[in-house]
This record gives structure tokens, sequence and C-alpha cells, in this order.
């Protein structure tokens, strides 16, 4: 590809991306169930006067929800684009390689033993993710363990920490309010307290990422080559699985278990950019945050009055899409 | 009549392996010669005398081997693998490493690199012991060229910069103007300035390989390690690497450190050779010396035949029964 041709489908890349956050941030902001719309949402940016009720559901019960679908679709997008550089393995995802369960298992338990205790929900999420990621490392180490294998072995993780949130739920169905809406990822009831702990890992991971993200194109050139370069291969590998480790046990911690994102974000940007990490690493994010506030406003306005959590849309699609790349991958013979 | 003189020469050579003693004074053949493969740079080669680099005298407080093995053992399973292996590479030279298959090779090339650590004896690279120097510290020193290194999906400049990275700060992959400076230099020497925007997977074998010998390069090193750098590679682009290899060792005075399989282009393009068999290295020394003593033909079983031809020397080989 030409230098010049290359340099404009990534700035095209970039607007489209960038633009497409801002039009899906502010128009989940003026649609909703109720009737407030754009009229109010005008009236609280400029500072006009506004009534109580309207002014409630904008910062209340909106803004939450997008920060929320912000903050979970650039986390796990994010941590998709590292899982899948760091286990050079396409077909892995924060939801298929467990580490979400692992989140999500972690958060029931806190809730269930120590309720109403929030600025733990994250810590606890991280750590269960953490051991999942953990696992799933020394099992990608091991003799022959093909791309298959890390996936089936994820899947096996996902299975256990199921039946213990199962469990849990079944012990003590109040463990966690909104149960049901967490097992399939859901942005419904969330609110500012559930996000204010969770947020600054957030960030802080994703700043950390894009400036780490050289690595990852270091990495790609095998492990051989990256550690005659001067990197600690085995280190970075670890560091990085934690990382997306923080960004998607933070994002379960408030969203639930909200899958795939991770997954159709970074192969799209990958097919639209190419495979540098200092860019695909940004736009991911980007675009999984304006991925998710899209997606969750088609899953409570397409249906109205019914409203589906996000974690279902997502999976009708994000479904298909794992089953095309493992056909995808059977056919380059890698898998 | 060679080969026994070269049965009773290794045997004599399996013992010394184990000591300290570096292993190529105690070849009877070497220490007759006047050349013991030690004394690096201030002797020359027949092969490469006149056009000796500069970069061979080695500055002062620096250590005349490029790369000392030192009493090197490392196990896979139980049994040892490489055994009390002592070598010294010397500084501005070729040094090719031959040897069967599974005789520890590119075992040895990853000790070196510090891939894998030595359960017994130490490597210096520079005259420093490579364990305890940082990643990026011994990327300054010493470039190694994995074998058969996957094609990345990067543009070869791109695959180029990547040899800057030891020089980078952790959490910086800008590029200055010395950066550039270097990468240009690299791509211009493995002559692949004209494919700098093509995507590396797409480039031939041995366009490839230069790619990835520019990267290389960028590390800016005097230690440049291959690992079989020609394997998969029609025999012009054999020529051509090896052409290369030669030009940067003369030109830009870089030590070359290399695994090879290909015995005749080892005689031809080297200046010293390294016999390996079982884990151990049975010769060392100039290629000359090498070839005399028969090693080659004593591990590989095989006889070597030297075919010259107007101001060249071809070598060819039949297996033994």
């Amino acid at each position: 590809m030409k230098p010049l041709r290359a340099r404009r489908t990534k700035a095209i890349a970039i607007t489209a991306t960038v633009t497409f956050l801002v039009l899906a941030t502010v128009v989940a902001f003026f649609v909703g169930s109720s009737s407030v719309g754009l009229p109010e949402f005008w009236a609280l940016i400029t500072g006009h006067p506004l009534s109580d009720s309207a002014k409630s559901i904008l910062l209340n019960v909106r803004l939450p929800r997008v920060l929320a679908a912000l903050l979970a679709g650039a986390a796990l997008a994010m941590a998709g684009a590292l899982i899948q550089a760091v286990l050079d393995n396409p077909l892995a995802c924060p939801n298929i390689i467990g580490i979400n369960a692992g989140a999500g298992f972690a958060v029931l338990l806190v809730s269930a033993f120590v309720p109403g205790l929030f600025a733990l929900q994250p810590l606890a999420a991280f750590a269960g993710a953490l051991v999942t990621a953990v696992i799933i490392f020394f099992i990608s180490l091991g003799m022959g363990a093909s791309r298959l294998t890390v996936v089936l072995a994820g899947i096996a993780l996902s299975s256990i920490f199921a039946a213990g949130m199962n469990t849990i739920l079944i012990v003590n169905p109040d463990a966690y309010i909104g149960a049901s809406r967490f097992l399939v990822g859901g942005l419904s009831g969330v609110l500012m307290t559930n996000l204010i702990w969770p947020a600054p890992y957030i960030i802080i991971g994703l700043v950390v990422a894009v400036l780490v993200a050289n690595k990852l194109n270091i990495m790609s050139l095998g492990d051989a080559t990256a550690h005659s370069l001067g990197m600690n291969v085995g280190r970075w590998r670890m560091s990085l699985l934690g990382l997306a480790a923080l960004l998607a046990g933070c994002a379960v911690s408030f969203a639930g278990l909200l899958g795939f994102v991770g997954l159709i974000v970074p192969h799209l940007i990958r097919f639209l950019v190419g495979h540098d990490n200092r860019v695909v690493l940004p736009l991911s994010a980007t675009f999984g945050a304006a991925f998710v506030v899209f997606c969750d406003l088609l899953a409570r306005t397409a249906f109205a009055p019914y409203e589906i959590p996000v974690g279902i849309l997502m999976a009708f699609i994000g479904g298909p899409f794992f089953v095309y790349l493992i056909i995808k991958n059977r056919k380059h013979g890698d898998a | 009549m060679r080969k026994t003189d070269a049965t009773k020469g290794t045997e004599r050579f399996a013992d010394v392996t184990k000591g300290t003693v570096p292993f190529v004074t105690s070849s009877e053949d070497m220490t007759k010669g006047t050349v013991p493969f030690v004394t690096s740079g201030t002797v020359p080669f027949v092969t490469s005398a006149a056009a000796r680099p500069v970069a061979s005298t080695p500055a002062r407080g620096v250590s005349p081997q490029a790369i000392s093995v030192k009493d090197l053992s490392y196990t896979y399973t139980k049994k040892p693998f490489i055994e009390g292996l002592s070598l010294d590479i010397a500084r501005g030279e070729i040094t090719s490493i031959v040897g069967p298959n599974g005789c520890g090779k590119s075992t040895l090339l990853k000790l070196i690199d510090g891939i894998i650590e030595p359960h017994g004896g130490e490597v210096l690279i520079d005259g420093k012991p490579s364990l305890g120097m940082k990643g990026r510290q011994r990327a300054r020193h010493l470039a190694l060229l994995a074998q058969g290194a996957r094609p990345p999906a990067m543009s070869v400049e791109a695959l180029v910069a990547c040899g800057r990275y030891p020089y980078h700060s952790q959490m910086r992959s800008h590029l200055d103007a010395e950066d550039k400076r270097q990468i240009e230099e690299a791509m211009l020497l493995a002559g692949i300035e004209e494919f700098r925007n093509h995507d590396v997977r797409r480039l031939s074998g041995g366009e490839r390989q230069r790619a990835f010998i520019a990267m290389t390069l960028a590390q800016d090193t005097d230690i440049i390690a291959l690992d079989e750098p020609t394997t998969y590679l029609d025999v012009r682009a054999c020529h051509d690497i090896m052409q290369l290899i030669t030009e940067l060792n003369r030109i830009s005075g870089k030590t070359i450190l290399m695994v090879i399989h290909d015995l005749d282009l080892a005689l031809r393009y080297s200046d010293a050779m390294v016999v390996m068999k079982k884990g151990r290295c049975i010769c060392a020394g100039s290629v000359e010396e090498v070839f005399d003593s028969g090693a080659i033909e004593q591990a590989f079983h095989i006889e070597v035949c030297r075919v010259p031809s107007k101001d060249r020397t071809a070598y060819t080989l039949f297996p033994l029964d």
C-alpha cells in the first residue's frame, strides 16, 4: 500500500470513529423512554431553566448510563485488542477466555458477603479477572497449545465461574440487585455510585495501554526476536494481560458480563487501519465506546416499550462473528 | 589418512572441553600451526587478510573476544544437552557454527543471546557477563536474527524501525533524528530501500531476509548473530545474503556469528568455523585449520572436496558409507 493512501485511510478511520463517538453520545442523551429530548438537553447545556424532573432524568438516569456505556465499551474493546495481541490469538477476547466470568464471579461473591461496599467491587472484579488471565497465560504457554485450545480452556473456565455465580444466586437470591441483567450484561439501573470507583482505574488503564502499545508491535515479531531487541517478553506479556484484566474486570463490575465488544471492535479496526498497535489500541477504545453507546441506544429504543439488556444485542451480533472467525482461522490452517 | 587423524584429535578435544582452558589451544593441528584462534585480529587469515576492517583492532579496555563462552552447560531434560562448552568468537570476523541436526548449535545461539539461561558456566559479550546485562543493554551489543522469524504485518520501514527499540525508554516509541538516520542507513546497506513501503509478508524469501537483516543493522550493534540465515532461500538468494553478510563484516566492521547448515556457504564465506557434535565443540579455528583437521568430515560422516575454479573455490560433499 502506498504510504499516502495508508495515511489517508487512517485519517478517515480516525475522523469517522470520533464522529461516531460524538454523535452516538449526544443522541443517547436525548433519546429514551421518557419524553425528555433535544430541547431539554439543549436547555441543560446552555443553562436555561429546566423542570426538575427533566433535569433529574438527564443527570441521574441518562448521564450515568451513557458514561457507563462509554467506559465499558472503551475498556472491553481495549482489553480485547490487548489480549488478541498478547496471546497472538484472533479468537481471544475477555468473555471468550473467561476473564469476564472470573470477574463476574468475584463481583457476586463480594456482593453476597459484603453488600453495599461499592469500592470493593472493581478490585474484586480485577482480582477475579487476573486469576483467570494467569491461568489462561500458563495454558497458552504449554507445549502445543493451539489458538483453539486457549479458547476451549476459556470456555471451561467460564462454565466453572458461571456455575459459581449461579450457586451464589440460588443460595442468596438478593446478593445482587438486577442479577439477571448482570449475567447477560446490561446498563439499565447503573448509578453514579457504581461508576465512581471503577472509572479512574479504567481511565488510567486506557492511558497506560496506549503508552505501551509499541511493545505489542515488537511482540508481534515473535518471542525470540522481541527478546533479541531487549524486551523481557514474559514479563511484558504477563503485565499486559494483567492490564487487560484490570480493564475488563472494572467494566464487568458495573456492566455485568458484557461480551463480544472486545472481539468485534479490534477486528474491525485492524481491518480498516492495519496492524500497528499504536493506532489500533486508541482507535479500538474510541470505537468500542461509541459502539456500546450506540448498541445500548438501540437496545433501549428499538423494542419500545420493552428494553433489552445491551449484552443480548451484543451476543446476537458477536456470536455469528465469532463463528465466522473460527471458520476463517481454520481455512488459514493455524487455528 | 586425514580421517584417522581427525578421530584421534577429537578424542583429545573432548577431554579438554570440560576444562576452562580455551579449547582451541589444545588442538594438535592448531598448536603446531602458527595461527591460534584466540589471538584474533592480530593474525591475518588467508581468506580475508587484505580486507580486514579497522574494527578488528579492539579499542582500549575492550575484550579482544566479541563473545566468550565459558564452560557452558544446558539441559533440556535429564541428560545434559550441552556440557562444558568453551569457545571464543573473535572480534571482526565471520564465524560459522556447523554441525549435524540436534548438535546444539541453535541452543548455543539461544544461550549466547540469553533467551534461555545456562545451567552452568557463563557467556561474556564484549567482556561482560551477558546474564548481568539488562535486555536493552545486551541488545545494543548483540543483535540476533532468529531462525525463520515470522513475517509481521508491517511495512519494511516499520520493521527496520523496530531495531531501534533498545535505544528507547519504556514509554517512548517516537523516532528521533538519530533513529531515522540509522534506519535509512540500514535499509540502504541491506539494499531494501526501494521496498520500504511494502508489506513484509508480500516480499520474496530473500527480500524478507534482507529486511530482517536491516532490522538487526538498525540495532547498531558490533555483533550480529544469525540463526540459519539462508534456510528456505534459493541458491541465488543464499549467495546474495552471504555477500551482504560479507559486506557488513568487511565494510561496516561487524562481527558475524552464524549457525548455518550449508557447508559450502560456510566454508566459502567464513573466516573462522566452529564444528559441534552432540553438544560439544569438536573443532574451532580458521576455515583452513578446520578444513584441514577433518572435523567436518568426522562430524557429518562425509567427504569434503575442494573444487577450485579460476579465482574461487567451491566445496562439494560426498556421503561416506
